[in-house]
Formats: structure tokens, C-alpha cells, sequence
């Protein structure tokens, strides 16, 4: 019998259902807590209970894709793997990426210093959108509207003095209705995806309390979806895409570790069996 | 079983595993729960929300 192996750092209703799932599968299923687990460069996989699949489900990224790196280390098929949880969780590299892949996207700029920065928002001119590009849940997402609040954000960024924040991510504001659009790929494919439409504010990640609404999947975008997924790796992924006024559908994120609770009670398709049945299908013959 | 830092009940449902959550209703402190034999629940502080957390 296949065994799953799902890895974790704080267990959600998410990595629940999975279990549920993998069980109502008849899937034997194990659970691991990252932050509990030492691995070292002698580490073997038979040293642990990782069965022949790992779904990795870290609300830590760096945790997770450390773990990950060592997972592959031990040649444990892990989903979704370093390279694409990599590209992913910075978002200069997946918009680099999107690019590069002719997906259509917000137009983006990068800077490497708060100098630099402020100097392109002079040039590109107000308003354009900072984000952080590193976190998730909208956190350090802002729209820099003027160059008062632009000469705040950038020098509480010299204050924090992160090593990530000294990259600088500015984005086109999207003119677009008060939502945008997540939709769930697993192996490349779409499988739900749902409107989400901002509390309060141009914000319109689910944890700040948006409000999630189905969202019947389009040729549009699917294909987008579809080109999307495949250019980051695959996996299994969020991708979320505004409606521009003029210029249609664009990606703006691929996310990760993907969080789908809300999702799942209204989709049509049952989620987490869909990503279940995609990890055991990664199994290596 | 008390909350630790403010004493209040602490409600742990039956079916609650190893590595989920626990708030306490009183003073909001979240705790996890680290072992879990019967009824016998041994509880640690939670981490707290990091800015690498999310999707």
C-alpha cells in the first residue's frame, strides 16, 4: 500500500483534510512535524516515517523549503519540490519567471536600494504598488500614492534593514473591480477557483477577511492557469490574476503552499482528495 | 485543563491532534498542543506569526 507523508509546522483544518482524504483513500498516512525533526548529512530516508510521498505544508516558507531541500536530499518525491517552492516564494523571481513565459502580468519594477527606488517611482510615477518579496497574506503590501508616503515606506525599510528588503518590488496599480481571482492547480491542472473581494481596502487576501465566492473556471482562465503552473514547475499551486480594465486577465502571484479551507466548502470538486491523488500519483515506480 | 498563563479553562476538543492550536478564551493566548495520551494533554507556547508565514 502506498504510504503519504504530510510534513507540518502548525496543523490546519488544511493538513486535516488531507489526512482525512488520504485515509478515506485507503492511502496509509504520516505525520511530521518539521519543527521537530533533525536531519543531518548522514540522514537516510528509512531514518524516518516519510512514506513514499511527502506533502510539504510548512506556514513557515523558509522552513518549508529547507525541509524540502533535505527531503530531496534523502530522494523523497516531495510536492511541491525545492525548485518550484523556490521560484515561488519570492515573488521577483516568479514575476521574473511569468515573464519570461509570456504570461501576462502587471508591468514591474526593481530596485536595489531606497535611493533607486524612489528615483523610479519618480520616473514611473505615483501610484505604484510595494510589496515585500518575501510573505504572504498582503502583509507589507502598499500602495505608494505620493512621494511623502513613498519617502515613509522606504525609510522604515532602511530601519528594518531586512535582507530582503533591501530589494525593491514596485508594482502597476491594476484598475481592475474589487476582487481577483485564485484558482487551484494540481499537476498543471485547474481544479477550482473562486473570487476573492476586498473587506476594506484594495487588499484581497482571504486572511484579511475577503470574501470568497466561486468562480466558474473560463477558457481564459485556464489556459492562463495552465501556462502559469507549468512555467513556475508545476505542483500543486495558487494562482491568483486580476482583471484589468484594458489589458484583460494578469497574474500577479503563484502561491506555494497553497491554503484553500475557505475553498474547499464551496467548491464543486473535492480539493484536497485532488491533491492527495496527485502526490500518490508523484510516487517514483 | 487551566491555561497557563491566565488560568482560565481550557476547552480541548476530544478529537484535537498533536501539532493544532489552542486559544485561550480569557487572554488570547494561543498554545500547541505537544503531547497528547488520553486526556492527558501537554501544551507549549505557540510560535508566533512570522514574516516568512503564509502561502
Amino acid at each position: 500500500m502506498s504510504k503519504l507523508c504530510i510534513v507540518f509546522d502548525r496543523l490546519r483544518s488544511e493538513e486535516k483534510m488531507l489526512q482525512k482524504e488520504a485515509s478515506d483513500l485507503g492511502c496509509d498516512t504520516s505525520m511530521l512535524d518539521a519543527k521537530i525533526t533533525q536531519i543531518n548529512t548522514d540522514s537516510k530516508k528509512d531514518d524516518y516515517d516519510l512514506g513514499d510521498v511527502v506533502l510539504e505544508r510548512c506556514v513557515s516558507y523558509f522552513r518549508g523549503l529547507h525541509f524540502t531541500a533535505s527531503l530531496e536530499f534523502m530522494d523523497v518525491p516531495t510536492i511541491n519540490s525545492y525548485d518550484v517552492a523556490n521560484i515561488c516564494g519570492n515573488k521577483m523571481i516568479m514575476t521574473l519567471r511569468l515573464k519570461k513565459h509570456n504570461i501576462p502580468s502587471p508591468k514591474t519594477y526593481f530596485s536595489f536600494s531606497s535611493e533607486s527606488s524612489l528615483e523610479n517611482l519618480e520616473k514611473v510615477g505615483y501610484p505604484l504598488v510595494i510589496k515585500p518579496i518575501i510573505g504572504s497574506w498582503g502583509r507589507g503590501v502598499m500602495p505608494l500614492k505620493d512621494k511623502d508616503t513613498a519617502e515613509a515606506v522606504m525609510e522604515i525599510r532602511d530601519i528594518n534593514d531586512g535582507p530582503h528588503d533591501r530589494i525593491y518590488y514596485l508594482q502597476e496599480l491594476i484598475h481592475r473591480p474589487p476582487r481577483d481571482i485564485r484558482i487551484i492547480t494540481v499537476g498543471d491542472e485547474p481544479i477550482a477557483a473562486m473570487y476573492r473581494k476586498s473587506a476594506n481596502g484594495f487588499k484581497t487576501n482571504i486572511a484579511l477577511g475577503a470574501d470568497p465566492e466561486i468562480c466558474e473556471i473560463t477558457k481564459e482562465m485556464e489556459d492562463i492557469a495552465v501556462k502559469a503552473s507549468k512555467a513556475m514547475g508545476g505542483g500543486i499551486l495558487g494562482i491568483d490574476m486580476m482583471e484589468d480594465e484594458k489589458k484583460g486577465l494578469v497574474v500577479h502571484e503563484v502561491n506555494n503552499t497553497v491554503e484553500f479551507k475557505g475553498l474547499a466548502r464551496v467548491a464543486k470538486r473535492n480539493i484536497p482528495k485532488a491533491m492527495v491523488e496527485y502526490a500518490l500519483s508523484c510516487i517514483r515506480k | 485543563m487551566n491555561c497557563p498563563e491566565c488560568d482560565a479553562t481550557l476547552n480541548i476538543p476530544d478529537d484535537a491532534s498533536v501539532g493544532e492550536i489552542v486559544s485561550c478564551p480569557d487572554c488570547g493566548a494561543d498554545f500547541e498542543i505537544a503531547s497528547k495520551d488520553g486526556s492527558n494533554v501537554v501544551l507549549k507556547q505557540a510560535e508566533s506569526v512570522g514574516e516568512d508565514w503564509g502561502e
